[in-house]
């Protein structure tokens, strides 16, 4: 409890609720914008970052991450376009909903269920602080490398369809963070002879390139576009309690929503998916689910937004990222010399909780400022795409330059810029090369001290975490191939299936 | 079209025109990685092979190698999508724009960062077809929010222009040395 009133504390500073409201505004801007998702706008303020206090910087991107799926749901909705990667699957009951003039209902529910999410998910979080604590010393080096490696096997095979473009990606990423000059041993490795090269490739660098430089190349190539959408009209307020109609479906969405949150890799695809599902399965009236269902709208929107939550667990418990942002946010923590991991839990609780509670209010914060700014958000999102992309541009080069005004870092983000274009094209994640990255890092380094105490590769996974981890990798490849097996022998044409769920263009 | 229906629908993306070119670069890319690793690495005496500086390298780049010669091969074994062309063809016009964002860097170390900005958003703007008033409005306003908000409410690090120093030395110098 002094932990808890601690973190409130923490809190109080004026910074801090000025982060906080800047960043749940702004996400909510962001995510509601088509291109600009979370991704793109932490990346462009990460640097800037830098400079504020740890629990400052956190806030405010938390505030980014967390909100912009809300913001994310009024385009999915009212244009069929989704705002942010993870509101896709709201545009198979949303949009339907809007045709038949149920908007207001449709924007209600997917708030409601927003909000739902993310305040259980963040109090069953608060609740299992206390055993996470217990847990997360008992994960020394060898199980934090095996949870690393299981991240990295996990967004390799969450890519079914183009696993070995995943892996190969993956691999891309951890060959890029072992650039320039070795620390144990002082070598040079893959430097060329290059003197700019020897300090190695800076994440933010890869990130901005990836995400924020390439969305501005695919809007400033591709044609115009400009949304056309109508005003939405009557009580958001009375709209958003209808989503207690479904509690049932809006509790399974924050259950799953943890769960995969945990998971490193995994994250909202298959929180949505299960939630949906299940769903499914269980309504009155299956048949509706994609031509406009409520109950379909409330899985996808209570899943999405109990993620980040839980996505902070790995991040802040064992130091191990399991998706892109929280990858961006492990920076924040390193520049500051806070290291992220068991000892956090031990020793800085109420940072913790601290974190929590801001996610709490970032919830409320953002769900009062729906109840007004729905129709102030629709003249927003008529940004012409093109002059978006110059907007994106503009603000890219300050998040690189401003690194160490380095030319050559902007020219590698720019080189990023197009690999990123080239794979968003290709419908390809960027997500494995981000995650090679820093879990490659913490791999080689994790690995490294854990080999000291290891006679035989038994001794490896001796401790009952470790095993499992390993066998939890073991099983994920072999269930892999099985299922690839039994996919081509059910031999299910390429052109029964909606192939854009995954369109990493709106990342 | 069918609606995702099945668990692994969740995880699937199909490939798209140019796969046969991204698989034959990025395998290519991967050979000259693994004929430049010899040389790029080091292998020290004594040293267990887990903490090798050249092992994590030369299992990133086999696993490139790897994976990307088995893309290779599914995309020469599957049936050609057509818009090959256009497609490399949009890849390549993308980087006229990436040449502007260059353009922009080495600029602003010489202009300064607020004059730079101007000058870059309102030529884009003009480059991307708006004609319009308006639009070079916006241009200008975004341009001078960004400048007030990263360097002068954040402080960003993003020096001083070249040509500042040519103006008379005195407060207005300075002001737009430490906030332009």
């Amino acid at each position: 409890m002094s932990d808890f009133l601690s973190g409130l504390n923490l809190l109080a500073d004026p910074a801090v609720v000025f982060a906080l409201f800047i960043g749940s505004i702004g996400g909510v801007v962001i995510g509601a914008v088509p291109g600009v998702g979370a991704a793109v706008a932490i990346a462009i303020l990460l640097p800037a970052t830098f400079a504020l206090e740890p629990l400052v910087g956190l806030t405010m991107l938390l505030g980014i991450y967390g909100s912009s799926m809300y913001g994310g749901s009024l385009p999915a909705i009212l244009i069929n376009t989704p705002g942010t990667a993870v509101n896709a699957l709201t545009t198979y009951d949303g949009h339907p909903m809007t045709r038949r003039g149920e908007a207001l209902r449709a924007l209600g529910l997917a708030y409601g269920a927003s909000f739902v999410g993310g305040i259980l998910s963040i109090a069953a979080l608060i609740l299992l602080s206390p055993v996470l604590a217990k847990v997360a010393p008992l994960f020394g080096s060898r199980e934090i490398f095996l949870a690393a490696l299981l991240g990295i096997v996990l967004v390799v095979i969450a890519h079914r369809g183009q696993t070995l473009v995943a892996g190969s990606l993956a691999a891309f990423g951890i060959l890029i963070n072992t650039i320039g000059l070795e620390p144990v041993r002082y070598t040079q490795r893959f430097t060329f002879g290059q003197d700019w090269l020897s300090s190695g490739v800076d994440l933010i660098v890869v990130v901005l390139g990836l995400f924020a430089l390439s969305q501005a190349f695919v809007l400033l190539t591709d044609p115009e576009r400009a949304p056309i959408t109508q005003r939405v009209q009557g009580n958001m307020f009375t709209a958003m309690l209808g989503v207690f109609r479904h509690k049932r479906v809006a509790g399974a969405g924050s259950f799953f929503g943890v769960l995969m949150g945990m998971i490193p890799g995994v994250g909202e695809f298959t929180a949505q998916f299960l939630t949906y599902t299940y769903a499914q399965k269980t309504s009155k009236d299956p048949d509706a689910f994609g031509n406009g269902s409520p109950e379909g709208l409330v899985a996808s929107e209570s899943a999405n937004n109990a993620v980040p939550a839980a996505a902070m667990i790995p991040l802040l418990a064992l130091g191990i990222p399991g998706e892109a942002l929280t990858a961006m946010m492990l920076s924040v923590f390193y520049v500051h010399n806070v290291v992220p991991g068991p000892g956090l839990f031990q020793n800085s609780m109420d940072f913790v909780y601290a974190l929590y509670i801001a996610m709490i209010l970032l919830n409320v914060i953002v769900v009062v400022f729906m109840l007004f700014a729905s129709n102030w958000l629709i003249r927003i999102i008529r940004v012409p795409t093109r002059f978006l992309g110059v907007m994106i541009l503009t603000l890219s080069f300050v998040g690189v330059y401003s690194l160490r005004n380095s030319v050559i870092d902007c020219a590698l983000a720019a080189g990023f810029g197009i690999i990123g274009l080239v794979l968003k094209r290709m419908n390809l994640p960027v997500v494995p090369i981000v995650l090679g990255m820093v879990l490659g890092g913490i791999m080689e380094v994790k690995l490294r001290a854990a080999m000291a105490r290891v006679k035989t590769p038994l001794d490896f996974v001796d401790r009952p975490i470790a095993a499992l981890l390993a066998i939890a990798i073991v099983l994920l490849i072999v269930g892999h191939v099985w299922g690839l097996f039994r996919e081509k022998r059910r031999a299910v044409p390429e052109n029964e299936h909606d192939h854009d769920i995954h369109d990493s263009q709106t990342r | 079209m069918a609606r995702s229906k099945t668990f692994q629908d969740l995880f699937k993306r199909y490939r798209r025109p140019g796969d046969f070119i991204i698989s034959l670069v990025s395998f290519l890319f991967g050979l000259a990685l693994l004929a430049a690793l010899p040389r790029q690495t080091t292998w020290v005496d004594g040293q267990p092979l887990f903490g090798q500086p050249a092992f994590w390298p030369t299992v990133a780049v086999w696993a490139m190698v790897v994976f990307s010669g088995l893309h290779l091969l599914g995309a020469m074994l599957s049936e050609r999508i057509r818009g090959r062309t256009e497609e490399v063809v949009y890849w390549l016009r993308s980087i006229e724009f990436a040449i502007w964002f260059i353009a922009y860097v080495l600029i602003v170390p010489r202009l300064g960062y607020l004059p730079s900005t101007l000058i870059f958003t309102n030529l884009l703007v003009f480059r991307l077809g708006y004609r319009q008033a308006r639009w070079f409005a916006f241009a200008t306003l975004f341009s001078i929010a960004v400048v007030v908000i990263f360097k002068g409410l954040l402080h960003v690090k993003i020096p001083s222009g070249e040509i500042y120093s040519l103006l008379p030395s005195g407060k207005f110098r300075l002001f737009v040395m430490i906030w332009l």
